[in-house]
């Protein structure tokens, strides 16, 4: 199962070179990264999915925190959270299939940031399956270029109570 | 201007801050990088400079330093080649969590990553290997980076940190103040144990029936000891160690029941199988501990305390965790200990394995046996010596039959199981403790890896004994090949390539003897413990074809234990 974890690191040098040496070196496996400023400059937030059963996410929890530059560690995967992640698709077209294009890019409500006469360049934003629902999508057309950011996430201000599995608000 | 700050060059503030931390020695190399550096060395009187013969030397030597006394070891070495040869040791340190600190030093800021000559990136090199690491960028960072080091490297779990300092910065100059306080807000280590925890663990003890305390380093690191000792006496605990808690409990005392795990001694490993309860203080769950985790202390309830909590549930689930100083906990949980577990049914167990299986070894047959000298040495030295090993068949026939009688006495590479370790390590002791021998003891292999340093020792006299137990084997590699590849001792006999270890010792200036004669022991070990003027070296040539027993094999059970050798005939 897919965790996702939130990190709050000081904004020094080598900290991210530090939390990806560590997941290499322990042998953890990391499907996402992305990281940026906060609204306090000297701290970076991290935001890594990852994968293993309890005992190895507990593992990843305790040995981020234990390294030096970790403000703080939170496995948001057990609370009220919000998932974004941005995608940059260049999608091929021919005559016929431009229309077609453009209908699927406005049920995913993205944008079309990019346009020559064989390709056009998409922009779509949401939860990751929701990303992974557009590429599937598109791939039909022809995909011929594409990045996707890493997950962010911030968990939501308000707890209910702890849902028993993932559950990501969108 | 009142309560104006002096304007240091970055060399000065160097030693300024060395001398806040009150560091008397320091073990080195001089380059290119830190010529400032040594240019102020040079006039400084407070300081003890060792001039190493090769950096690894220098941090083996810190970590000597460091485990005999608990203090902080320190290395200064020079950019690139200077910096590269000190990552086995920093790795070693990591491993067996011992507080060094070594400043490398560094191409100038602005040829940082120019492929300069001498440059490495060090910082990224040891990055998995250091419990932290900096690169000092602005001068105006060195002093409060220095004193961070020192705080991360000393307390929490302690570790190695490696501070690179560019050229540059300590050519440069500002105003230096040594800060009073650190604050590192992402490091914040817990030494109160949970309240409600140490009370659940006190009643666990009371009402156990079979009890054992599994103690590791972190005893001795925390200076936990004497608790220890209160805890194990007052409530008659058997307490068995790991290679690196040898040392926390007086092994000549009745409880102690010597080392456990794959050379561990047979009851202590029965008990691990057949205890209710098992206390782990400061022991980290290791491969050559458990064994096979699944088949470890099955039937016991685990109590685990330790400061890392990385370390707890890592290899093997525990039932109740404690994260926190090992002696502050220990001492919490005897004062809640209402009764004392009854445990007569279980000592009588015990004791009726250690009948069952003795430590032994051949020693009819008027050859000369490592076991012999280390039973010796144990007696002579009453277990007061500090013994540093090297790896391999030594240290553990070391672990088995020197019965150490005070913490902070047994310095050995358990975790990265370094050979060239003890050499170095002795040294860097030997600058620490004054009033007990020390004792250097190697296998013939390991003993050529860091031979070097030899010359060292000379050059400020100290009076570290040197053994050599020369088999002409990588012993413990061949033992494994005879057990488990097919007898093919492939690269491990060094008989017709080994040196003459006297004439090499005489070459380095240390006096030196060998010997092959079991009653010629007692001599040389006397001639050594008596010489206080230098160092010394005896050589032991041991029976080339014996086995370390007992033995759990690599990721077996303790039901696969082999306590001697299969083929009688083999045995040499």
């Amino acid at each position: 199962m897919k965790r996702t974890i939130s990190v709050l690191v000081e904004n020094n040098f080598g900290a991210f070179d530090r939390v990806a040496t560590m997941f290499s070196g322990k042998g953890f496996n990391i499907h996402s990264i992305s990281i940026g400023e906060t609204d306090i400059s000297e701290v970076s937030r991290m935001t890594i999915v990852t994968q293993g059963d309890d005992q190895i996410i507990d593992q990843v929890v305790k040995q981020l925190n234990r390294l030096v530059d970790t403000i703080k560690v939170v496995d948001l995967t057990n609370q009220y959270h919000i998932k974004r992640e941005l995608a940059l698709i260049t999608v091929s077209f021919q005559k016929g299939t431009m229309e077609e294009i453009k209908n699927i890019c406005d049920i995913f409500r993205g944008k079309i940031v990019d346009i020559n006469n064989r390709s056009m360049m998409i922009e779509v934003t949401g939860p990751p399956d929701k990303i992974d629902a557009a590429v599937n999508v598109l791939t039909p057309f022809g995909i011929k270029e594409m990045a996707r950011s890493g997950t962010v996430a911030l968990r939501r201000g308000e707890q209910i109570k702890a849902p028993k599995k993932e559950t990501v608000l969108t | 201007m009142e309560n104006s700050k002096p304007v240091l060059s970055g060399a000065d503030i160097f030693f300024e801050c060395l001398k806040e931390e009150k560091v008397d020695v320091i073990f080195g190399y001089p380059g290119g990088a830190t010529l400032k550096i040594y240019e102020k060395l040079y006039d400084i009187d407070w300081l003890e400079h060792v001039l190493v013969r090769h950096e690894q030397g220098a941090t083996h030597m810190a970590e000597g330093y460091a485990k005999a006394t608990g203090k902080v070891g320190c290395v200064l070495v020079t950019s690139g080649p200077g910096a590269t040869n000190t990552v086995t040791g920093i790795a070693d340190a990591y491993m067996d969590s011992v507080p060094i600190i070594v400043f490398t030093g560094q191409v100038p800021s602005h040829l940082i990553g120019n492929d300069a000559f001498q440059e490495a990136d060090i910082v990224g090199i040891t990055r998995p290997i250091t419990k932290h690491n900096f690169l000092v960028r602005d001068i105006k960072e060195l002093a409060s980076t220095i004193k961070k080091a020192f705080f991360i490297a000393s307390t929490g779990r302690p570790g190695p940190v490696v501070v690179d300092l560019p050229k540059d910065v300590i050519m440069a100059e500002t105003e230096y103040e040594y800060p009073k306080e650190v604050n590192v807000r992402g490091y914040k280590p817990t030494y109160q144990g949970h309240v409600n925890q140490i009370k659940k663990a006190a009643d666990m003890i009371s009402a156990a029936k079979r009890p054992l305390l599994y103690v590791g380093g972190g005893v001795i690191m925390s200076g936990g000891s004497e608790e220890l000792a209160l805890l194990a006496r007052e409530n008659n605990l058997p307490v068995t160690m790991t290679l690196q808690g040898l040392g926390a409990y007086p092994g000549t005392d009745k409880l102690s029941m010597g080392m456990l795990g794959m050379h561990g001694t047979y009851w202590a490993n029965q008990a691990i199988n057949n205890c209710d309860l098992l206390v782990s203080l400061g022991a980290r769950f290791d491969d050559r501990v458990t064994g096979k985790t699944d088949t470890f202390a099955t039937g016991a309830y685990k109590i685990h305390v330790d400061i890392d909590p990385t370390c707890i549930d890592k290899n093997v689930q525990v039932d109740l965790p404690i994260v926190g100083d090992v002696k502050h906990v220990i001492a919490k949980i005897l004062a809640e200990i209402k009764t004392k577990p009854q445990i007569d049914e279980w000592w009588a167990q015990i004791n009726a394995w250690r009948e069952e299986c003795p430590m032994t070894y051949e020693n009819n047959d008027g050859k000369l046996r490592t076991e012999y000298v280390l039973e010796r040495l144990s007696d002579k030295t009453n277990g007061n010596a500090v013994i540093v090993t090297d790896v391999g068949q030594h240290q553990m026939w070391t672990a088995q039959y020197y019965k150490y009688n005070h913490p902070r006495s047994n310095l050995t590479s358990g975790g990265l199981g370094t050979m060239g370790f003890s050499v170095p390590a002795a040294i860097g002791a030997a600058f620490a403790v004054k009033d007990r021998p020390i004792i250097s003891i190697n296998g013939d292999g390991g003993f050529q890896m860091n031979m070097q340093e030899l010359i060292t020792a000379k050059a400020y006299n100290l009076p570290v004994k040197f053994i050599i137990m020369n088999n002409s084997f990588l012993g413990m590699v061949r033992q494994w090949q005879e057990l488990f590849h097919s007898e093919k001792y492939s690269f491990t006999d060094l008989g017709a390539t080994n040196p003459n270890f006297v004439k090499v010792a005489e070459a380095f200036g240390v006096e030196a003897w060998t010997t092959n004669d079991p009653t010629e022991v007692d001599d040389f070990l006397d001639k050594a413990l008596a010489k206080n003027d230098g160092p010394c070296l005896i050589e032991f040539k041991v029976v080339k074809e014996d086995m370390v027993f007992p033995m759990v094999p690599s990721g077996g059970s303790i039901a696969d234990m082999m306590v001697k050798r299969l083929n009688p005939n083999r045995m040499m």
